[in-house]
């Protein structure tokens, strides 16, 4: 069996996950697809989309001028073209630093570029301050979810967590908890040599970049170090001001359901001689580590668009039985299926693009509409038929061959309507007392493990036709075409 | 009344497992007095192969369609997610051919499903049928997201004499099918028809009912597993009325 379906299996075997996916997914799925439907204005929704793509068209020219505005203020800009790139800058940043300890804001892209690993093995100590990463990184474990990493655990096992790990009397009251971390966390940030952040929007006509977030402490760690690193995915930009009020309002809808999150933090540079506040240094780092690809491929263009709201994982039927575990990637979810195999590899992720039922509830909600069961599909048609472009062998040649098989039977009626009788012949042995077919061999097992099939019925629709019904319709209509 | 004859365009999973449901089809137009013939060289849409990638073959079962179904005057289907792949995909498989794409294009402009044939183009809304007991109605997701169906089968479903339509929760959910899917990831597609049948049994209804036939197979099939008293009916067979035919 595969990795995706084994922690799935996981997943299903747990009643606390399910719950937890259950409250998840009726809150925030169902909430954000009221938002969208009560909107005042609709068109928004629309015209981000049309301002996120019009952006990726012309990436090169706003990134250029996003450098330009943070240099003018006197931050640093450095394009990483792949992952070790962006560690090995960070890296040397820290070292020029002297930097013992950094505090994070929630960040995926430091995930996906597996900043922490790099840093704690110069030896720097890696702290978390978002709650639910922290809470993740005491556990030594893995996200979940793009907002809500923490959603596979419930308050009993964070009290637990911080009974061991805090040297605290275990108690399961959230506030406590969360005052318990506070604490913890002050006095990592107030110590601190270097903020690490990710960068939720950046505006090229202004050179500042955004995070949102509810807890404050992404300001904290983008004001108290004294040197600011930001991580910036290279599509994440937009090119004005206005722009980037309408982007960031279907961000914290599509997130939590919020008009504005608590805290927008708008950080343009290190502090100066008439402002005073903010950090010594500030380094904007812009990654590719994939996306100039995906840039370059119309079909998949599309998914640079994303926000990373997350609401697509709040309304997947997919998501909701699984969980986030399953994707083993930084993104999970729908988006996830996506952008992980276009970034880490189609055959190695061949799973999640061939894991859902391409039902259409990702798009539906999507603040800025982007169309991943479109980009699902195409990903299966890589698989089908192998593509050079993304050094992409097909995935499953016995598939292959059995539909090259199928294409056969289908366009050759005779051949079809044969081989349908031979089947209901075979499938004699199989029917049981209740008309249904209840197991079979091989990849129909999948169908019979866990439900039963209708066998061919005794006479088809087709063989009906010839006897009762053409005879009937041609006395009613003789001027029918007779049929081929 | 339109005077178009309806070509039937009668899913694969339908003509072979569920003839039924293609009957009560006949049986709804003959009430209604509409004319329809039969193409019986139809095989499949190709909608397995698209869903699972395979795009050439697709166009192969595309191209035997569009060959068949060309002189129709209109084609009607009981299952939305086939005519979900000859509107939306199959002119999708001929952006490089451009004799093609419009020939697909005008294929699909005059393919209709079902309930929307008749809510929409022949503006019927009762056909005079009668079902005695309670229902309830999946929304699938190619009928709903794809292809905007969803009020339809309703108004038709609350006409029919002595039915009456309990709606489920997250009756828009997908129900675990997904084609292949439900055969290469057994694990997820069964708790998802679990999901979508405990919803179904909370409403109390003794008939689940819907617009595709390939939903309403998983969920049976997993009804019938899971050994729960619902009928499984396809929304023509209450449609046909009391001789709406087996399942």
């Amino acid at each position: 069996m595969n990795d995706y379906s084994k922690e799935a299996q996981k997943a299903l075997a747990s009643p606390r996950l399910q719950a937890s996916l259950h409250t998840l997914q009726d809150r925030f799925g169902k909430g954000a697809m009221a938002l969208w439907a009560n909107m005042e204005d609709q068109e928004m929704r629309r015209r981000v989309k049309k301002s996120r793509l019009k952006n990726l068209e012309h990436l090169d020219i706003l990134l250029a001028e996003l450098a330009r505005n943070v240099r003018a203020r006197g931050g640093k800009v450095y394009f990483a073209e792949t992952a070790q790139d962006a560690i090995d800058y960070t890296l040397k940043v820290a070292r020029d630093n002297k930097v013992k300890r950094v505090v994070k804001g929630k960040s995926m892209i430091s995930m996906e570029i597996g900043i922490d690993p790099a840093l704690e093995e110069d030896g720097i100590e890696v702290v978390e301050t978002d709650l639910g990463e922290y809470i993740i990184q005491l556990a030594g474990d893995k996200p979940s979810h793009i907002i809500a990493p923490c959603i596979h655990m419930d308050r009993k096992q964070i009290g637990q967590l911080f009974a061991e790990k805090l040297g605290m009397d275990y108690t399961d009251d959230p506030p406590t908890l969360t005052m318990a971390a506070r604490k913890e966390l002050r006095e990592k940030l107030l110590s601190a040599d270097m903020g690490l952040t990710g960068c939720n929007l950046a505006c090229a006509e202004t050179g500042h970049i955004s995070l949102v977030s509810n807890e404050g402490n992404i300001r904290m760690a983008t004001t108290m170090p004294p040197v600011h690193v930001a991580l910036m995915g290279m599509e994440r930009i937009v090119a004005t001001l206005e722009e980037h009020r309408e982007t960031v309002q279907l961000l914290t809808r599509g997130a939590a359901l919020q008009k504005l999150s608590t805290y927008v933090s708008f950080t343009g540079g290190p502090s100066s001689a008439d402002d005073p506040d903010g950090p010594k240094e500030f380094h904007l780092v812009i990654i590719d580590n994939g996306r100039a690809k995906i840039l370059a491929d119309p079909e998949f263009r599309e998914v640079l668009a994303c926000i990373r709201c997350g609401a697509c994982l709040n309304i997947c039927p997919v998501y909701g039985r699984i969980g986030g575990h399953a994707y083993n990637s930084s993104y999970c979810g729908p988006i996830g299926a996506v952008i992980t195999p276009l970034l880490d590899g189609i055959n190695k992720h061949a799973d999640l693009c061939k894991g859902e039922t391409l039902c259409g509830a990702c798009k539906d909600i999507c603040p800025v509409q982007i169309d991943l069961p479109r980009m699902l599909a195409a990903l299966r048609q890589k698989l089908a038929y192998a593509s050079d472009r993304w050094d992409t062998r097909q995935h499953n040649p016995a598939e292959a061959y059995g539909f090259t098989i199928w294409r056969l039977i289908i366009t050759r009626k005779p051949l079809y309507r044969s081989l349908l009788k031979i089947g209901r012949l075979f499938q004699r042995v199989f029917i049981k007392k209740n008309n249904m077919i209840s197991s079979m061999a091989g990849i129909a097992s999948g169908w019979t493990d866990g439900r039963d099939l209708p066998p061919i019925a005794k006479k088809t629709f087709t063989e009906l036709w010839e006897e009762k019904y053409r005879n009937r319709q041609a006395a009613a209509a003789p001027e029918t075409e007779e049929n081929q | 009344m339109s005077g178009k004859t309806v070509s039937l365009f009668i899913q694969c999973l339908v003509d072979t497992m569920f003839p039924e449901t293609g009957e009560a089809m006949i049986t709804v137009f003959d009430k209604l007095g509409i004319p329809y013939d039969y193409p019986t060289g139809q095989t499949c849409c190709g909608q397995p192969a698209f869903n699972s990638g395979y795009t050439r073959d697709a166009a192969a079962a595309a191209r035997h369609f569009i060959d068949l179904f060309e002189d129709t005057e209109v084609i009607v289907c009981p299952s939305g997610s086939c005519v979900h792949m000859v509107r939306h995909h199959y002119p999708e498989l001929f952006t490089d051919d451009p004799a093609m794409h419009s020939r697909a294009l005008a294929i699909g402009a005059k393919t209709f499903e079902f309930t929307q044939y008749l809510v929409d183009e022949l503006n019927i809304t009762d056909v005079g049928a009668e079902y005695v007991g309670a229902v309830t109605y999946h929304d699938s997701c190619h009928l709903s997201r794809g292809l905007g169906i969803a009020a339809q089968p309703r108004v038709l479903l609350r006409n029919i004499r002595g039915l009456e339509l309990i709606e489920m929760k997250d009756s828009d959910t997908c129900c675990g099918f997904g084609g292949t899917f439900s055969v290469n990831y057994p694990e997820i597609s069964v708790a998802m028809a679990d999901e979508k049948i405990d919803n179904i049994l909370a409403t109390g209804a003794g008939t689940v009912t819907g617009c595709d036939i390939s939903c309403l197979m998983n969920i049976l099939g997993r009804i019938s597993r899971r050994q729960k008293d619902v009928k499984v009916r396809h929304i023509a067979q209450l449609l046909a009325g009391p001789t709406g035919g087996k399942a």
